[in-house]
């Protein structure tokens, strides 16, 4: 089980800030290609990668990172505090 | 070192009161303020949404980066969240070393990198709905300096 969280715009497309999934995916990039497949809200989400970044228990990562012993996987635009 | 991630305001004026005092290799103090402002004069309020957990842990590692790279005396980063006026500060990061060179530098540092690598995320209210705000290329291209 692997905790999944949405942020800012993302949050609002799919419509929901947290779930949590089974899933088999390796990486990053697999986890949101189950996600797509889903329901179109995903993927209009997900429909591009490069306008989107991704963080592993809290820590920024890439798309091509593996998922093994990730217990939280979050979602969101390029950051824009300060 | 002091981070704090509040939705309350905070007193500008009582944390640089008492930040970077009381110790002998202090000379310098440099105070960064960030305030709600409002480019289209349309804007009501801004809404500031957060990582709760990631936010204070990267901000946390930057202050660190900042100390140890400019062997500052102290540093503090303070930054709210939820939704705020025009006109209301938003964050402030201030540094103590013993010159000023190294307080200055290390407050843009933490600037750059609290930007586009602590979890926030701006969002304007304004008469036609909402709108998030876009990062800048301009604050990534920020970073390569450092």
């Amino acid at each position: 089980m692997i905790d999944v969280l949405y942020f800012a715009w993302v949050r609002e497309r799919i419509g929901l800030p947290r779930e949590t999934l089974e899933t088999q995916a390796a990486t990053v990039a697999d986890l949101v290609t189950e996600l797509k497949a889903r329901e179109p809200r995903y993927e209009a989400a997900f429909a591009d990668l490069s306008a989107l970044r991704v963080a592993l228990d809290q820590e920024l990562s890439e798309f091509d990172a593996p998922l093994k012993g990730v217990r939280e996987v979050a979602f969101f635009p390029p950051m824009t505090g300060g | 070192m002091k981070i704090s991630v509040q939705a309350a305001p905070f007193d500008l004026g009582a944390e640089l009161s008492e930040f970077g005092t009381g110790r002998a290799d202090v000379g310098a103090v440099v105070s960064f303020t960030g305030i709600v402002r409002d480019d289209s004069g349309q804007m009501h309020a801004l809404e500031l949404e957060h990582y709760p957990g990631m936010t204070e842990a990267a901000i946390t590692r930057i202050a660190q980066e900042a100390v140890e790279r400019w062997d500052l005396a102290d540093a503090l980063v303070i930054h709210r969240h939820g939704r705020l006026a025009i006109g209301e500060t938003i964050m402030m990061v201030a540094t103590a070393a013993r010159h000023r060179a190294a307080a200055f530098e290390a407050a843009e540092f933490l600037m750059d990198y609290l930007k586009s690598r602590a979890p926030f995320w701006k969002k304007e209210h304004g008469p036609g709905g909402t709108s998030w705000v876009e990062a800048k290329d301009t604050d990534e291209a920020a970073l390569k300096r450092w």
